[in-house]
């Protein structure tokens, strides 16, 4: 008997733990509400069938536990019952998968209108970049990393010169624009996390990976690693910044561009070496 | 219905071969040490995969102890978390689970179960233990190694796993992970192949595939899958083992660290993530079939009712081990890797479900109009179908690609699998062991310990991993040595944190009593006879208990029904052992 009693108790006690507990997500801030919901769906099918599997065990301990003189029933098969919880099971499944995928198609299907920002990972710390006057990122390649081009960009780019740099800074972005996020890493995998926006996207050195968003809400956000880069790992926290259409163009006027900071740099070693060696 | 205790009074095919004569030990050294018989051999890979495990439960304490009270205890630095994190990761998959199920449970009943008197090649089978042994060595070495051991995270990915911000990156660490790991799938290739043929050749006249106890589908189909998966991390090793110490530049592209060029370039990180989860996926089904084939007979069994569905449970055994070599990337979602292969990773992940959810059906119908004895087996076996139906739950969360993208790399992560390849299949191997601690010694384990055993570990495992899910969905990510200040680290995450760390301690300390139990009833276990739970398949069957070297005296075994002949109407017992004639048959057959 104690058996059933813990069995309803487990269902009954997860079940209260998913309605009553102070653990949920953040509020979002992002276009990515179908993700939420499509996660909400996948709570009530799961939770639906777990308490049933669960419950259902019970019932069969309480009903059919051994009593003296209890004889078991023999039936080796039952192809109807199979068939249809076979069928049963299929169809949940698909309820599920249906709007995953339609919602993954949005996903990775960057609007034409989403402006490019680059977000370069290093061990430990964000940089960012956002295309200049001509609208444009311009070419970039690891091997170009030196104490005064911490991004290694191309020089010889015309397209490289305007683009905006931010190290180590916060990043700015305005509301309610689509934005596609191109990741890049000098060194080791990072992931660029905002657990507001709901997307995430593993930063591979070697390659340009992208996820695509939009803000929808004003703010200042954590960004957070998420993909283990070293024993700085949880260190490597950075700042965005959603903010109305007003300040984000005082923000970007603010900003220096690429020819603007080797100009200003000089002779003397830059900023970002500096802070790379004290997050050591 | 349908008749699927096949061809019972079908004529018993003669045999094809003579009864080989087995090799005979001529000291206590080759008897009990460089043994070849498999049931030596299974005692010896059980008892070091409980060893090394016990390593990974005390790093587990560290770990919790540092999560849930971050910044009490000096001694775990984040080097040394990342190291622990790592090694009790692998330990707990390669050098426990995978062992102990193959090694272990499969050198012990495949040979009883399909009535062999031993493995076909006892030299190479003994030569697998002893590698595997040499492959824990070096692993369990890299602890007392100059820097450590590597602290790459159990999925060692480039190219971080081998540069100087990772404990052990350029020390002896994952130099001695990788070469550890090689050889454990040397020795396992020769355990493996072993048992293959074993299963394939070495059966009872009589004892047809489709008369098979589930026990042994189980492990043959996760051993068929390892052998096509782990050459994929053999490669995955080797290369990475030549990027560290040649210099090649097979998963490292040009690198920038800390500002400062590195000889490497042109490689691909994201090639050995493809390598890895083309291992790395399987190798859960290779830790979750045998469980599944133990469980599927611990219920039988102890419900005294057939299994429900077996021809069912059979071919979803073997689709789900297909299946498991098409779904390896949905690791690999947030990845970078080309985003449209999200739709058929998703789909192929999804589908799995099916074969899954018809097992669990299986075994709960199986219950149903049973007998239930709620014996120790029984309970962890109802034990496994909660936490397996809630880990295998989470996976369609995380399977279902825009769905992980929020949770992939968070604490729901961490939960899910520990709930489905942890908790669950931990829960079968102690149901199997309280099941055939009998058999293997000759006496019962105790009860009274057995039961405090199982209701701590049971509901502490649960509570440990159910809430953790919660803290993913909140944010928190995995593999962090502490959380920092972030919007979503409030004061409740902390108590939460403390509340795991505290559940984790105390079912720590259960496994404690359990090992007490093993070591204890060797002497004063109550007798157990040859037959203690009024089984059907063959191990219970032999002429002695513990069965010797041989298994089975003069005669071989003959199989003359399948192995779940329970309550069968009309018979005079609850129960008919395999190699029990049909009735009025029995002069004829035997004699055949």
């Amino acid at each position: 008997m104690a058996v059933v009693v813990i069995l309803v108790l487990l269902a009954a006690g997860s079940v209260l733990f998913h309605l009553l507990s102070p653990w949920w997500w953040t509020p979002i801030a992002s276009n990515w509400n179908y993700i939420d919901n499509t996660l909400i769906i996948t709570f009530w099918i799961t939770g639906f069938v777990f308490v049933a599997v669960v419950l259902f065990m019970a019932y069969c301990v309480l009903r059919f536990r051994h009593r003296p003189g209890n004889q078991a029933a023999y039936e080796p098969e039952n192809k109807r019952l199979e068939g249809w919880l076979a069928m049963s099971t299929t169809v949940g499944v698909i309820a599920m998968l249906a709007p995953g995928l339609f919602v993954w198609n949005q996903f990775v299907t960057v609007p034409a209108e989403a402006t490019e920002v680059e977000v370069v990972g290093q061990q430990w710390l964000w940089s960012f970049r956002l295309p200049g006057a001509d609208g444009k990122l311009g070419t970039s390649e690891t091997r170009d990393v030196a104490p005064e081009n911490s991004l290694g960009l191309n020089r010889n780019d015309a397209a490289t010169l305007d683009d905006l740099i931010i190290e180590g800074g916060e990043l700015h972005l305005p509301i309610g624009k689509p934005v596609k996020v191109l990741l890049r890493s000098v060194d080791v995998l990072h992931d660029f996390y905002v657990p507001e926006f709901r997307a995430k996207m593993d930063m591979v050195p070697g390659m340009v990976t992208y996820f695509w968003f939009t803000p929808t809400r004003t703010g200042t956000f954590e960004i957070l690693c998420a993909e283990l880069c070293g024993v700085g790992h949880p260190q490597m926290r950075g700042t965005v910044v959603v903010d109305t259409e007003a300040d984000y163009q005082t923000w970007l006027a603010q900003q220096q561009t690429f020819s603007q900071l080797t100009a200003s740099a000089g002779g003397s070693s830059t900023a970002a070496t500096a802070d790379a060696s004290s997050a050591q | 219905m349908v008749d699927v205790r096949s061809g019972i009074g079908e004529a018993v095919p003669p045999a094809e071969v003579e009864d080989v004569e087995l090799y005979h030990p001529h000291s206590w050294w080759t008897r009990y040490v460089f043994s070849q018989d498999a049931k030596i051999i299974a005692i010896q890979y059980s008892t070091t995969a409980i060893a090394i495990g016990m390593v990974a439960l005390v790093l587990s304490w560290l770990i919790r102890l540092q999560l849930g009270f971050p910044g009490t205890f000096e001694l775990i630095d984040a080097e040394r978390y990342y190291q622990f994190i790592t090694m009790h990761g692998m330990i707990m998959v390669i050098y426990l689970l995978t062992a102990l199920f193959l090694g272990g449970f499969g050198n012990y009943l495949i040979p009883l179960m399909v009535g062999a008197r031993d493995m076909v090649f006892p030299y190479a089978n003994m030569l697998s233990y002893w590698i595997y042994l040499l492959a824990v060595l070096v692993l369990a070495a890299s602890f007392f190694a100059p820097g450590g051991p590597t602290g790459a995270g159990w999925t060692l990915y480039p190219p971080q796993a081998i540069l100087s911000n990772t404990p052990g990156g350029r020390d002896w660490g994952i130099i001695l992970m990788l070469s550890s790991l090689i050889i454990f799938i040397i020795g396992f290739t020769m355990g493996g192949l072993n048992y293959v043929v074993t299963v394939l050749q070495g059966r009872a006249r009589g004892m047809t595939l489709m008369r098979m106890p589930l026990t042994v589908w189980g492990i043959i189909t996760a051993t068929v899958m390892a052998l096509l998966a782990f050459p994929a991390l053999f490669v995955a090793c080797v290369m990475m083992l030549f990027d560290r110490l040649l210099g090649t530049s097979f998963f490292m592209p040009a690198i920038a660290e800390m500002g400062e060029q590195l000889e490497y370039g042109g490689g691909s990180p994201i090639l050995f993530q493809h390598l890895f989860w083309f291992f790395g996926h399987p190798e859960v089904y290779i830790v979750a079939l045998p469980a599944f084939g133990i469980v599927s007979d611990l219920i039988s069994t102890h419900a005294r009712k057939n299994i429900f569905g077996y021809r069912m449970m059979v071919w979803a055994i073997v689709i789900i081990g297909a299946l498991s070599f098409v779904v390896w990337a949905h690791h690999m979602y947030v990845s970078g890797m080309n985003p449209y292969f999200g739709f058929f990773f998703a789909t192929t992940t999804l589908i799995i479900a099916v074969p899954t959810a018809i097992k669990v059906y299986n075994w709960v119908l199986t219950l149903w109009r049973g007998d239930i004895h709620l014996t120790l087996p029984m309970l962890f076996a109802l034990a496994f179908i909660v936490t397996f139906v809630n880990g295998g739950l989470t996976g369609l969360f995380l399977g279902n690609v825009v769905v992980d993208v929020p949770l992939s790399d968070t604490m729901f992560v961490v939960a899910h699998f520990h709930m489905v390849m942890g908790v669950a299949p931990i829960l079968v191997i102690f149901g199997a062991i309280y099941h055939w601690y009998p058999k293997v010694t000759g006496r019962m384990l105790n009860e009274a310990l057995g039961q405090l055993h199982f209701w701590v570990t049971f509901l502490g495992a649960y509570a440990i991993f159910f809430p953790m899910h919660y803290l993913g969905l909140v944010g928190v990510p995995r593999r962090y040595h502490e959380l920092g200040d972030a919007s979503f680290v409030t004061d409740s995450v902390h108590s939460l944190n403390a509340f795991i760390s505290v559940a984790a301690l105390i079912v720590g300390a259960a496994q404690i009593v359990f090992l007490f139990n093993l070591v204890w009833s060797l002497r004063h276990g109550r007798e157990a006879g040859g037959n203690p739970w009024r089984a059907t398949t063959l191990e219970w069957q032999t002429p002695e208990t513990p069965p010797p070297h041989g298994n089975w005296g003069k005669e071989l075994p003959v199989v003359y029904r399948w192995a779940y002949d329970y309550s069968v109407p009309g018979a005079p017992e609850d129960f008919i052992p395999q190699n029990q004639p049909a009735p009025g048959r029995m002069s004829h057959e035997a004699a055949s």
